[in-house]
């Protein structure tokens, strides 16, 4: 399984480097290159996730490990299901490194198989822990998106056209990237929180209890609903709508590590 | 054929003045005159093309010294210039110089605006015309196609045509990269510059959808609106219907500025943050320029535009050179088709190509056979070599039969097509 996860790892790498070169040189051969190993890294990372699922025997989303790794797996699925659908210039150069971020981070992290604690031993663990990380997966494409346009804008606003202008899409492809993301996105945050909610109460008996993680993760959740809101209602679109992303994606990976890190103890500390 | 006996006459923006290029201009709806060109002395094949820039006789000859002069006295014939002057206007290619030069005119590095479209489709049209009146043989055909497939290649294989170079269509990029599609949108125009008006036609073209003309006296923007089928409205109407454009155009006379930051403010509040792209081409300037300040409205003054004119001009001079490259290389590539288009070098090249399959089905044959005595490998080299001398008797015969001086490069261009003569893919026996 290792080796599997080590290749997975080497092929992200590749595609990174070979998205890098070419957003410097633009040589189209290249883009079709790392496209392809992008996905040839995907295909290779979800087998690695089932062989993983079927040698546990239960959802591998319970180290931080494995769930860093499916983080970045639904980071590659959601980018290439958009990609699939939409074409938004060089999205890949600028999502390929989060990938590859998460992988490093995963790798570095202990990759022993543990049992599973009574707590987790329940159907809700594919479904509340897998669209919760799903959710933080198009969170993440916001979170590209928002930067790619913060760096857009700034060359079109200060009339300094340099790296960027002709590489990056335009702003409105760049808004409308971060409007599916985060449409997609905050249902499924919504909806992670909701089966969470049920399994607490057939865990513990109570819905909620302000463990450090639920807390943050209704901290998150209440910045992407304002996020959302005032997109609708005031107008905070492009580039508050951007950096609102960047700052959201923040929370959201706090809940993620943050919380386990920096705040000891908690009913999800297992994940730590 | 000799690369000499092309050639091409004409005269541009480089070497003659607008004064003189009206005069020559065949185009509108006046047919050109290709069948008096094809009565000129030595002419076998010809192809005008005549656009406002330039006008070019593309022509082949049997006698190129006098076409070359009979076009020229052609070409000016109405002029009223003389000889001298009209050999100062305009230049005469012959050779690889002239393959040289139309390639580069399809490539448009010879444009005024380096990169610039138009002009492909200018010289396809041309050879349409050409051809459908019969004009056309087996050169120019070739010489044509060849000039549209090195402009595409120059076209995907440089940035050439990647930035625009000129204000009106800097303003339609910057439109794009900020609002994306601009079909649907609406552009104000404020004030009635010529410039704002060209601004403002590039951008219907792109698929702008409603044109509100506002300016200080109401009857010039009724006007103005008319032509471009939008709305007029007075200038005190000029914050309202700013909530409703996407692309605001300023080109007033006004010596004061007419637009101020603050009061773009509360718009963009009513416009829910829409964004608002302004084009301030007055000098004096119309527009506040700490309008640009503001969240999502992007400001750019004639100084600006002209600066991204400049940095895009730079870069494409730097795709041309590249552009340049390809050009020499497919000069020499048709230089070499050329050559071939003459009998004996179209004769060794069918001699040479019989002997390779002649060869490789020896190889064959024999490759299958056990242990075959020295008389009968003797045998079948002599049957193949006879089959194909017999098979090439009467191709070579018909390169080599009497006629008419013009049906020889068809006659050779048969052959060579023929036998796949220009095809490098099946150079090898076994593809055959």
């Amino acid at each position: 399984m290792t080796l599997l996860f080590q290749l997975t790892f080497l092929i992200y790498l590749f595609t990174t480097a070979t998205y890098t070169v070419f957003f410097f040189n633009q040589n189209e051969r290249l883009r079709l290159l790392a496209r392809y190993s992008m996905i040839v890294a995907g295909i290779a990372h979800l087998g690695y996730t089932i062989g993983r699922y079927i040698i546990s025997g239960h959802t591998p989303i319970t180290s931080n490990h494995e769930a860093v790794s499916f983080f970045a797996l639904a980071v590659t699925w959601g980018y290439l299901s958009y990609r699939w659908r939409y074409k938004v210039k060089n999205f890949g150069v600028f999502v390929s490194p989060v990938i590859t971020a998460l992988m490093l981070v995963a790798a570095l992290s202990s990759q022993q198989f543990s049992e599973l604690p009574p707590a987790l031993q329940s159907l809700w663990l594919p479904v509340h822990a897998s669209i919760a990380i799903l959710a933080n997966g198009f969170l993440a494409l916001a979170f590209s998106g928002g930067i790619m346009y913060l760096l857009q804008e700034r060359e079109i606003k200060n009339k300094r056209f340099g790296l960027f202008y002709s590489r990056l899409p335009s702003l409105e492809a760049l808004d409308n990237l971060n409007r599916y993301s985060l449409a997609t996105g905050f249902p499924l945050l919504t909806l992670g929180i909701i089966t969470g909610s049920i399994w607490a109460k057939q865990a513990w008996g109570s819905y909620w209890q302000w463990d450090p993680k639920e807390t943050w993760s209704l901290i998150t959740w209440f910045l992407y609903a304002a996020i959302l809101h005032l997109r609708f209602t005031a107008g905070w679109r492009r580039r508050r709508a951007a950096i609102m992303a960047i700052i959201g994606f923040l929370a959201a990976l706090f809940t993620l590590w943050g919380v386990n890190f920096l705040i000891v103890g908690g009913l999800h500390s297992y994940a730590s | 054929m000799q690369a000499e006996n092309i050639l091409i006459l004409g005269l541009n923006h480089k070497t003659a003045p607008v004064e003189i290029r009206e005069k020559m201009a065949f185009s509108g709806d006046n047919p050109l005159p290709l069948k008096e060109l094809m009565s000129l002395e030595g002419c076998v094949e010809c192809c005008m093309l005549s656009t406002c820039n330039r006008v070019e006789i593309i022509s082949v000859s049997k006698h190129p010294d006098q076409t070359g002069r009979a076009m020229r006295r052609f070409l000016f014939g109405n002029s009223g210039l003389s000889e001298d002057e009209s050999e100062k206007y305009s230049y005469l290619h012959t050779g690889d110089d002239a393959v040289r030069h139309l390639f580069r005119v399809g490539a448009s590095l010879d444009s005024m605006i380096v990169g610039e479209p138009q002009i492909l489709g200018q010289l396809k049209q041309a050879y349409k015309i050409a051809s459908e009146k019969n004009c056309t043989g087996a050169i120019l055909n070739r010489f044509l196609h060849k000039s549209f497939s090195v402009a595409k290649r120059i076209r995907t294989e440089t940035n050439i045509g990647g930035s625009a170079v000129s204000i009106s269509f800097a303003a339609v990029e910057l439109a794009k990269k900020i609002l994306g599609e601009l079909k649907g949108k609406t552009v104000m125009l404020l004030g009635a510059g010529e410039m704002a008006e060209l601004a403002a036609e590039h951008l219907i073209n792109q698929g702008i959808d409603h044109v509100v003309v506002v300016n200080r006296t109401f009857e010039n923007a009724v006007k103005l609106a008319k032509r471009f089928n939008g709305s007029a409205a007075g200038l005190d109407e000029l914050l309202t219907k700013l909530e409703d454009v996407d692309i605001l155009i300023s080109s007033t006379g006004a010596t004061d500025l007419v637009l101020l930051r603050d009061q773009v403010k509360p718009v963009m509040k009513q416009r829910m943050n829409r964004p608002l792209f302004l084009i301030d081409i007055a000098v004096p300037r119309d527009l506040d320029p700490e309008i640009n300040d503001l969240d999502n409205v992007y400001l750019y003054d004639i100084d600006d535009l002209k600066h991204v004119v400049d940095i895009n001009k730079a870069e494409r001079d730097k795709e041309a050179a590249k552009g340049e490259r390809i050009v020499a290389e497919e000069t020499m590539k048709f230089r070499q088709w050329l050559d071939g288009m003459e009998i004996t070098p179209t004769i060794v090249a069918l001699r040479k190509k019989a002997g390779l399959i002649w060869e490789s089905e020896v190889a064959r044959t024999l490759a299958k056979m056990d242990d075959p005595s020295p008389e009968t490998i003797e045998s079948i080299k002599k049957l193949g070599n006879a089959i194909i001398g017999k098979l090439l008797h009467n191709p070579i015969l018909y390169l080599k039969s009497e006629g008419h001086e013009e049906n020889k490069s068809e006659r050779l261009a048969l052959v060579r097509q023929l036998f796949a003569l220009d095809d490098s893919d099946t150079d090898d026996p076994e593809s055959l």
